[in-house]
């Protein structure tokens, strides 16, 4: 690693991408340092989630810089393994594997891409799963478990693949109401860590308990970035403020 | 349903049996005669089940092969893969048979013969198919999944083998056995190359022994039996995958 204490770990320089004729992120200059956890928010359709999938490639910058662990992404492509193999993802519909087992699904990549053994891998995905504390569901299929229960497999995935970058795209949006706190549990115990951590989530209660930092985006473009109680107290723009009153105030 | 049917094919041949236009001494199996007609017609079956297994190996390969550049977004492989489909498509198959066997050891100077230029017509024919069945097949897995083998670092091979084929093909296997059945009737038109199988024989016998409608009916239930055992077979693989995936 060339990196040093403090260096950015991700930096986007002046990214812009476009479907279309939408440009869903206009410009954008955006820093996370190694174990800075930063909460993402804003409306619908502002860019936020477009934002962390460029950050591993999945959805691939026109313009700008990306540079994620000292590597710089090529435009138009994906990324290059070295990136994607230090980059979790987690994901609003979780994504698991349906023909898979628990176990299946948390030793694929590590054995395909990591090239561990069969024994290597399953020790990394017991110890896993024993962290998102859901070791017995290990040879059940995911529709056997509950929404709550294949969200922390899919985080338990992630890490198998030994990140040190974990990014998360709404992981709560697409959960029942009294599944979504064993889901943050996991995640706020998985900030403690020291986890570098980007989280598009509406879930201000876990942002201001976990979050270095927040970003709020709109129409394509980071509007305002503060730690979190000058973000919540203090908001500077008008969108922002209007943001926050709408989710806060109901 | 299946079995009703049986029966009252059977109930047709049976009242046959009686009747004064049936000639079922041909193939009677408590006559000498009888006994070496019915194994000379059986004889064939080894041929027919050999050139369509043999010939749905190669197709279904040939198929994906072909249906995998078509889901490409490199605009050119997709238009290989298009032209590919729609030129097969549109050759009859027995024309595509007559085509390879006489026709193609005059264009590459190799003699083929008769099984492989069987298999190698069924097999491209079917093939156009076979892709077309992937392509649908292959779009019906959601997103999500390339997504997620993606952010597991799986490449193209392992993505598409480990991840979406598998969900691939538990849904296309219906239509793959219906390729299965399609095939095995379709070997019967190898009949006219000269392939010694199970139509071949029924022909050769009949021209012999002047009895085309006992010949004919044994043939008919030969192809019946044969690919009702195929069809149970397909869905007692398709109830098991399920199984597979429920858990």
């Amino acid at each position: 690693m060339t990196q040093t204490e403090g260096d950015p770990i991700i930096r986007f320089e002046g990214v812009s991408k476009r479907f279309g004729d939408f440009e869903v992120l206009k410009s954008i200059d955006f820093e996370a340092r190694q174990g800075e956890r930063i909460v993402v928010c804003g409306p619908s359709g502002s860019g936020k989630s477009t934002l962390i999938r460029c950050i591993n490639g999945l959805e691939p910058h026109d313009a700008g810089t990306i540079t994620v662990e000292g590597v710089t992404l090529g435009r138009g492509k994906a990324a290059p393994a070295r990136v994607r193999n230090g980059v979790g993802m987690v994901f609003q519909q979780f994504n698991l594997f349906p023909h898979l087992t628990v176990l299946q699904n948390l030793t694929l990549g590590p054995i395909r891409a990591r090239k561990l053994t069969q024994a290597q891998a399953r020790e990394t995905a017991m110890r896993y799963l024993e962290r998102v504390r859901i070791p017995e569901q290990a040879d059940k299929y995911p529709r056997q478990l509950s929404g709550g229960q294949q969200q922390r497999v899919a985080i338990a995935r992630s890490l198998c693949m030994e990140p040190r970058i974990m990014l998360f795209d709404e992981p709560t949006s697409a959960l029942d109401p009294e599944m979504i706190s064993e889901v943050l549990d996991v995640m706020v115990e998985l900030a403690g860590t020291g986890m570098t951590m980007i989280v598009v989530t509406h879930e201000m209660g876990f942002a201001r308990k976990v979050a270095d930092r927040m970003v709020f985006m709109d129409h394509g473009q980071i509007v305002e970035t503060a730690p979190p109680e000058a973000f919540f107290t203090a908001p500077r723009s008008q969108r922002c403020r209007d943001f926050l009153n709408k989710i806060l105030n109901h | 349903m299946r079995n009703v049917l049986l029966f009252a094919l059977l109930a047709l041949v049976l009242a046959g049996c009686s009747s004064g236009n049936w000639g079922w001494y041909v193939v009677n199996p408590q006559t000498k005669t009888g006994w070496t007609n019915i194994t000379f017609l059986l004889s064939g079956l080894k041929y027919t089940l050999l050139l369509s297994l043999t010939a749905i190996c190669i197709s279904v390969t040939l198929g994906l092969l072909v249906a995998l550049p078509g889901l490409s977004s490199r605009r050119w492989l997709r238009m290989a893969s298009r032209t590919y489909v729609e030129l097969v498509r549109a050759v009859p198959i027995l024309v595509m048979i007559l085509w390879v066997y006489y026709g193609l050891p005059t264009l590459t100077g190799l003699a083929i013969g008769v099984f492989w230029a069987g298999v190698i017509a069924l097999a491209l024919s079917d093939s156009a198919f076979e892709a077309e069945i992937f392509r649908a097949g292959i779009q019906s897995v959601a997103k999500g999944q390339y997504e997620a083998a993606y952010s597991v670092s799986l490449n193209y091979v392992d993505t598409m083998r480990y991840v979406i084929l598998p969900q691939a093909i538990r849904r296309i296997l219906p239509a793959l056995g219906n390729q299965l059945v399609y095939m095995l009737k379709m070997s019967s038109l190898v009949s006219v190359i000269g392939m010694q199988e199970l139509t071949r024989k029924a022909n050769e016998l009949v021209v012999t022994e002047y009895r085309p409608l006992e010949i004919y009916t044994v043939l008919v239930l030969e192809y019946l039996v044969l690919i009702l055992i195929v069809s149970a077979g397909v869905r007692w693989l398709e109830r098991r995958l399920q199984a597979d995936e429920r858990g």
